[in-house]
């Protein structure tokens, strides 16, 4: 579904992800962790070139990127929409309600009518909870709920793999369970998923593979259980028992 | 100082109330017909100019971006006075006669583009990237992240700059009047030139100017108000 090769992405002289490459099958659900600044969210951001890697070929669903040329603007707007994004700040549209946040997309980029594109995010807004808040705007929405609209917002889409960039880091403790349960529904249903956490235990739960990235690189990855219980490197080790899990 | 010309006298106070009633229409068909229109035109065009000014000048594009600072530049650093003279009575001396009135729309919307280009363009520049970034991630171009996204939230931002600008702008088109407008003030000149009570006539132009002044003001609130509705109070998070 996924393929990334020899993926490189520099900021000035700072080299952030160096020559990554990684395989991700459809349907299977992957745990990217790692130390703040080791890369992870810039690895998922160069999946829908949100950041412009500096080489490498991405490929999903067949399309294919290839960044050791000169990249269109056309084929980059084609090959986001094959994925949907969730950021850590949730980035709801402010001047639209919960339901002009999910149609958006719809009229705007997919060209359905407005009446079609309602119904559409009324299935998606009550798939994750949200029928009785369609009409608020996010300021009268709690964090928790403001990232489940983000979900529906980019399943509006289609898309054929879902990143999420830590999508609960900004939430409030007692808020983290509601946007979890979202995500494990959808890891049940068959997305395919890439997701940067630091919620272990969602990775023990849900992951098929757990990513463990450093310094741009790709250290150590497996099944949740090996990599948790029985992990081979020194540096994984480390990170780990600073988690405490 | 000759005090006895303060002396405000029962026969003066007469003739004043005569001048009152015979030029307070002059005065407010200037208004309506000139100085409100000439406003309304001048700022429309002047905020496409400023988009598209606002536009260029964060574009990655570094031509663009040159010409965008340098219309800014000559038209904030010469005075709005020469650049009507300019227009009104330096063209025709090179073949281009243009009437007072599109001389005024011209120079007008030439000096609210490059103004409000910075109201906008600090706009723009306060949402937030992930805005953007949000809008991209959905499939949008740049053109829908701009029009769908980041202008509506924008125009929220800059409306009570753009509104001091429309203010300032319907008080400037009085330099209107030095390029033969018969606009509000001209209207003031010559009824002034007239009866040659100066103080009167001028104080009564003022007033028609505080008179739109407030009324926008007015408008101003509204409009903020509405914007606020359909905005949300607070960008949340993002």
């Amino acid at each position: 579904m996924i393929s990334i090769q020899g993926l490189k992405k520099s900021f000035g002289s700072q080299e952030v992800i160096k020559n990554v490459d990684l395989e991700i099958e459809q349907g299977k659900v992957v745990v990217i962790i790692g130390p703040s600044g080791s890369g992870k969210s810039t690895l998922l951001r160069c999946l829908n070139v949100l950041e412009t890697p500096n080489g490498g070929v991405l490929s999903i669903d067949g399309q294919k990127l290839d960044f050791n040329s000169a990249v269109s603007k056309k084929s980059i707007s084609a090959f986001r929409r094959l994925t949907g994004m969730v950021f850590q700040g949730y980035n709801l549209f402010p001047h639209l309600t919960t339901t002009g946040n999910v149609t958006e997309g719809l009229t705007t980029v997919k060209g359905l009518s407005h009446k079609e594109a309602v119904k559409k995010a009324e299935l998606l807004l009550d798939k994750v909870g949200l029928a009785d808040h369609k009409d608020k705007y996010p300021f009268q929405l709690s964090g928790g709920q403001q990232q489940r609209v983000a979900i529906a917002r980019a399943l509006a889409m289609d898309p054929k793999v879902m990143l999420f960039d830590e999508p609960t880091s900004a939430l409030d403790p007692e808020l983290v369970g509601e946007v979890l349960r979202v995500m494990k529904d959808l890891a049940h249903e068959g997305m395919t998923m890439a997701v940067v956490t630091h919620e272990m235990r969602f990775a023990k739960e849900v992951a098929d593979e757990v990513i463990f990235i450093d310094e741009g690189v790709i250290v150590e990855r497996g099944a949740p259980a090996e990599i948790f219980n029985h992990p081979k490197h020194e540096r994984t080790k480390k990170f780990l028992s600073l988690l405490q899990v | 100082m000759y005090l006895n010309t303060i002396a405000l006298s029962p026969e003066r106070l007469q003739r004043f109330q005569e001048i009152a009633s015979t030029s307070i229409g002059p005065l407010i068909e200037g208004a309506i017909k000139y100085t409100i229109p000439l406003a309304i035109i001048a700022f429309s065009i002047g905020l496409i100019i400023a988009i598209f000014t606002a536009l260029a000048r964060i574009s990655s594009n570094k031509f663009l971006r040159a010409i965008a600072r340098i219309y800014v530049s000559i038209i904030r650093g010469t005075p709005l006075l020469v650049q009507l003279f300019i227009i009104f009575y330096g063209l025709p001396t090179i073949g281009i006669t243009i009437d007072p009135f599109p001389s005024a729309v011209i120079g007008f919307s030439l000096n609210v583009g490059a103004y409000a280009s910075e109201i906008i363009r600090a706009a723009i520049l306060s949402i937030p990237k992930g805005q953007w970034e949000a809008a991209y991630s959905i499939g949008m171009n740049y053109s829908q992240a701009l029009r769908k996204i980041v202008l509506p939230q924008a125009a929220r931002v800059s409306v009570p700059p753009l509104s001091n600008s429309f203010i300032g702008l319907v008080k400037d088109t009085s330099l209107a009047a030095t390029i033969l407008v018969a606009e509000t003030f001209r209207r003031a000149q010559e009824i002034a030139s007239m009866n040659y009570e100066f103080l009167f006539v001028y104080v009564m132009a003022a007033l028609v100017y505080w008179v739109i002044c407030f009324i926008l003001s007015i408008i101003q609130g509204r409009i903020e108000i509405r914007l606020d509705r359909v905005v949300g109070k607070t960008g949340g998070l993002s």
